[in-house]
């Protein structure tokens, strides 16, 4: 079996939220961490898509800053084709390893530089890694890549929609000619139709340039459309995580099943079906033993005292008392 | 205000239930430097009391201008420019800004997309919500304050007697947008306006949210507006829908029958441009092209350059709506064939 | 309406051009303004003589009213003459240059300095944004002309009496630039802040740029707008701040008087009928710097997103 192409282990970031020195040391508190990301591990096979799904405070923005390197894990390790990205002594193969790795974001109107020309942003990766000799032959073939024109080059971004800036950002990102790429929310902020032509350009390009995708959104019938795996989190854990269709087919964990339940459809008219129960807690205040606790009626003493662990069945794995014991 | 029979006679065929929201050919219109824009083109629907009808469009599609223009919100230079809106019978586009206040509130409730922006953060929310009330309803302050605490607890705030006297930035964003809620319902409006309530939260607080509007607002027997661009929501809350594209209604009608049978190739591009009702391996029919600017919108039909069942009459003439099972649709595909 | 063709014609059409257009008070500003630098500009053509050169000077042409014949020499001033047989109008223009330049100088100097250190702090954040901001916050407290009036005494120390006017100029710019830069600081930190946090920096970083190639080609070309704004109203109390050291005795030396030394000389004669002495440099400077204020003002009301 072919080792993947990205392996995370164990990653753990936490976040300082103390109030600032002075404050605290006049008021006697302690510091506050915040716990963003608390254990997860998965793996993504070269030219496959993994999907992150979560809400608010699940940590999938900051796991996606980790795994592309922007942002350093406090523990654990994410490994590009064997190197760890963060602890490996070997600065060249770092360098190259990053070199495979680009990001994709969720804002369009921010993820470029206003003031750039488009083909100098989208040239920038050549010509940062010392091959601007080529820029000029590439940079018309990307634009075309991704549904522009190659006169869009001598443009500024303001001439152009959200839909047409995020292909902008796309053709970036192809041009250093990654192995990898991780999208946050890359269609959150675009319009359905819209959203519809930047999905597909993405599963052109994908299949195109042997891309490998860590896909980060909330949006489950996106992700539907869009992974082959899917990782459910919930405040900074993954609770959830298996083939796409056996995901959607027969959810296991009670967070999936009520994220299934609340997303809205087309077909669910008028339904007066129970909505959810209770809010995301505050990360930075986590309940006791499972993080789902509060909102699950069934909880039971061991879910309020004791954190699930992960417990793989065949393909899938899921960390629930209630799973593991039969009781789901 | 006294009601006036309401005059409009395409309403051939109304329900026994009352219109509360009625929108003749409504235009707005904006000077730019480029010339005028008209950012709504021509708009007409109906809100009966206890219906939800949803008002769907991408952005620049002018739904948010509908609603504002409704409630008289409109920034200046812009301006109704044409067409009418009566609330309950009587005409609201012409009135001054004084009489506007007064309707705003007590008649009228507006809950937009950001709890944070809609609630003063230097107020506590129990002072905001008995202003409200004595505003607009004739109580004494105890029993205005009585009333903030039952309809605290009616959106669902746990611990309403106690939470009242928070500040804003003590709630999350779920339970600001409850009592956003509560305070749009405070004054026992007729008519509520919602601009996208939903967007800024997440998924399982929308079903919450929009569950709650559902139910509170049926009970009560208000119309509403629910403007969004998400059609799930739509799917979910809405009786009726109008589909808005470039400022003009593409199509309106019941919502399971617009979504089923969209009689709209606008209506029809999106349902099959939207995730979920695709099958995982289908590919997504996307519809090519974008919205035209508002300053570059086509001759004729505004969708015809993206339509794929253009004709040549859609290049020049701009289809008026066409009557459909329970609604109506602007495209020249449903003309009645011309006798021969 | 058919679009202007030629450039100046389109950059009246713009919208700066048309609010421009639209206020008589800011076109008049423009227009004075304009005239004073054009005035200083051409000094050594259009001024009838030449203030600085010892030797013209007679002494019996002093004190000669503006457009009368002197009682002595029978020579004519348009504005009079001072204590010295000067010619004022000569005087002016020449006082104007300096002026204009020590306030220009050290608008730019403050800039270089301002920009520069507000970029950092901004980007880089923690104790480097803690340590610069400490230092403008210091710098704060003292008064701009008492930072000045310092920095000129320890520059006259050091610097041997011969080069003491020569050196004045220089050390006009020095002391005015340095006590002017933290407000250009300050408003390059907070824009460099909000830029930093934005998806294309975190693009940039992912592409491989260094910090300091980010700052430069990235964060600075989109942080520097209010800098323009600042720079004007700058630039007018830049000249006042010159010339109230001058009038202090503690910038431009009579030799190569500018309008605050002119000034300085003037209010001693003020009370005995010499009034024209006071009188046209002070002019002068109100027109100047009131000019280049409303300038100031007009601009930065136009380049605000929000009063569009």
């Amino acid at each position: 079996m072919t080792a993947p192409l990205v392996r995370a282990q164990r990653l753990v970031r936490r976040f300082d939220v103390s109030a600032p020195w002075l404050d605290r040391l006049l008021a006697g508190e302690p510091r506050r961490l915040l716990t963003a990301v608390a254990g997860v591990d998965f793996t993504i096979p070269a030219r496959a898509t993994y999907a992150l799904v979560g809400e608010s405070g699940s940590g999938k923005t900051t796991i996606g800053r980790i795994a592309v390197g922007l942002l350093a894990p406090s523990a654990g390790s994410v490994e590009i084709g064997g190197v760890d990205l963060h602890r490996s002594r070997d600065a060249g193969a770092v360098r190259a390893a990053r070199r495979r790795i680009q990001m994709i974001f969720q804002d369009p109107f921010a993820s470029v530089n206003p003031r750039w020309r488009v083909g100098a942003i989208v040239a920038e990766p050549l010509v940062t890694a010392g091959r601007a000799a080529e820029a000029a032959a590439r940079v018309p073939d990307l634009l075309e890549a991704v549904g522009l024109s190659p006169r869009d080059a001598e443009k500024f971004p303001h001439a152009f929609s959200g839909g047409q800036r995020q292909r902008i950002a796309i053709a970036r990102a192809l041009a250093a000619a990654p192995d990898f790429i991780v999208c946050d929310e890359p269609t959150s902020a675009l319009d359905v139709s819209v959203q519809a032509q930047v999905l597909n350009l993405m599963k052109d390009i994908q299949a195109q340039f042997g891309l490998a995708y860590l896909f980060i959104s909330h949006d489950l019938s996106v992700v539907r459309y869009m992974a082959d795996r899917i990782g459910v989190l919930y405040l900074g854990a993954l609770v959830e995580e298996a083939p796409r269709d056996l995901l959607f087919a027969s959810p296991r964990h009670p967070y999936t099943r009520m994220l299934l339940a609340a997303a809205p459809r087309l077909d669910a008219f008028g339904r007066e079906a129970e909505p959810p129960q209770g809010e995301i807690p505050d990360p930075a205040n986590p309940p006791s033993g499972c993080a789902f606790h509060p909102r699950r009626p069934l909880a039971d003493v061991r879910c309020r005292a004791e954190r699930p662990a992960m417990i793989a069945e065949g393909d899938r794995r899921a960390a629930c008392h209630a799973v593991e014991e039969g009781r789901g | 205000m006294a009601s006036t029979p309401s005059a409009d006679p395409e309403n051939s065929d109304a329900a026994a239930a009352r219109q509360v929201l009625s929108v003749r050919g409504l235009v707005v219109e904006i000077p730019t430097r480029a010339g005028v824009v008209r950012p709504v083109d021509g708009v007409s629907f109906d809100i009966a009391a206890g219906e939800i009808l949803g008002v769907v469009g991408e952005s620049g599609a002018g739904k948010s201008m509908t609603g504002a223009a409704v409630i008289g919100l409109i920034d200046p230079p812009g301006r109704i420019a044409g067409g009418a809106v009566w609330l309950d019978g009587a005409r609201i586009d012409d009135l001054g800004p004084e009489a506007l206040r007064r309707l705003r509130g007590k008649r009228i409730g507006m809950i937009f997309q950001d709890p944070l922006t809609a609630l003063n953060p230097l107020l506590r929310i129990g002072d905001q919500l008995t202003e409200t009330i004595l505003t607009h309803l004739r109580v004494s302050p105890a029993e205005a304050r009585a009333r903030a605490v039952a309809a605290l607890a009616e959106v669902g705030v746990p611990g309403a007697a106690q939470r009242i006297d928070s500040y804003p930035h003590a709630f999350s964003g779920g339970m600001r947008q409850r009592v956003v809620i509560a305070l749009a319902l405070a004054a026992e409006p007729d008519l509520v306006i919602a601009d996208e309530p939903t967007t800024a939260l997440d998924v399982s607080v929308q079903a919450q949210i929009t569950a709650l509007l559902r139910r509170l607002c049926r009970q009560r027997g208000a119309a509403v507006m629910l403007i969004t661009h998400d059609m799930g929501v739509i799917a979910e809350t809405a009786d009726r829908v109008a589909v808005l594209y470039a400022g003009r209604l593409a199509e309106i009608g019941p919502v399971r029958g617009v979504i089923a049978t969209p009689r709209h190739p606008y209506t029809a591009g999106l349902m099959a441009a939207t995730p979920s009702a695709t099958g995982p391996g289908a590919r997504l029919r996307q519809i090519p092209g974008a919205m035209p600017r508002l300053d570059a919108i086509p001759q004729g039909c505004a969708f015809h350059p993206r339509c794929p069942h253009v004709m040549a009459r859609c290049k020049t003439e701009a289809p008026p709506p066409f009557p459909t099972e329970g609604g109506a649709a602007a495209c020249w595909l449903l003309a009645p064939q011309v006798a021969r | 309406m058919r679009p202007p063709r030629t450039a100046l014609g389109r950059m009246l059409d713009s919208d700066l051009g048309r609010s421009f257009r639209r206020s008589p008070l800011t076109v008049l500003a423009a227009v004075v303004a304009l005239a004073l630098i054009l005035g200083a500009a051409l000094a050594p053509l259009i001024a009838p003589a030449d203030p600085h050169d010892p030797a013209s000077l007679n002494l019996m042409n002093g004190f000669t009213p503006p457009m009368t014949p002197n009682a002595f020499t029978g020579e004519a001033f348009w504005l009079g003459t001072d204590d010295q047989g000067r010619d004022m109008a000569s005087a002016i223009l020449y006082g104007l240059r300096i002026s204009l330049f020590v306030g220009v100088a050290a608008v730019a100097l403050a800039m270089l300095i301002g920009v520069t250190l507000g970029l950092i702090a901004g980007y880089v954040g923690g104790w480097v944004d803690g340590v610069i901001m400490r230092v403008a916050d210091i710098q704060l407290t003292f008064p701009a002309i008492l930072v000045a009036m310092l920095i000129f005494g320890v520059a006259k120390g050091l610097t041997p009496p011969e080069s003491r006017d020569q050196m004045a100029i220089w050390v006009l710019i020095l002391s005015i630039g340095l006590s002017d830069w933290v407000q250009f600081a300050r408003t390059v930190r907070a824009s460099a802040m909000v830029e930093a946090q934005k998806d294309y920096v975190a693009a940039a970083r992912l592409i491989g740029r260094s910090g300091a190639a980010i700052m430069l080609r990235h964060v600075a070309p989109n942080a520097l707008g209010p800098v323009l704004v600042i720079a004007t109203i700058s630039l007018a109390l830049a000249i006042i701040a010159e010339a109230t050291l001058s009038f202090l005795g503690v910038g431009a030396p009579p030799t190569s008087p500018s309008l605050g030394t002119l000034i300085r000389i003037g209010q001693g004669y003020l009370f005995s009928g010499e009034w024209w002495i006071l009188f046209f440099p002070a002019l002068t400077l109100l027109a100047l710097a009131l000019a280049v204020n409303l300038l100031g003002d007009w601009l930065r009301d136009a380049l605000n997103p929000r009063l569009r």
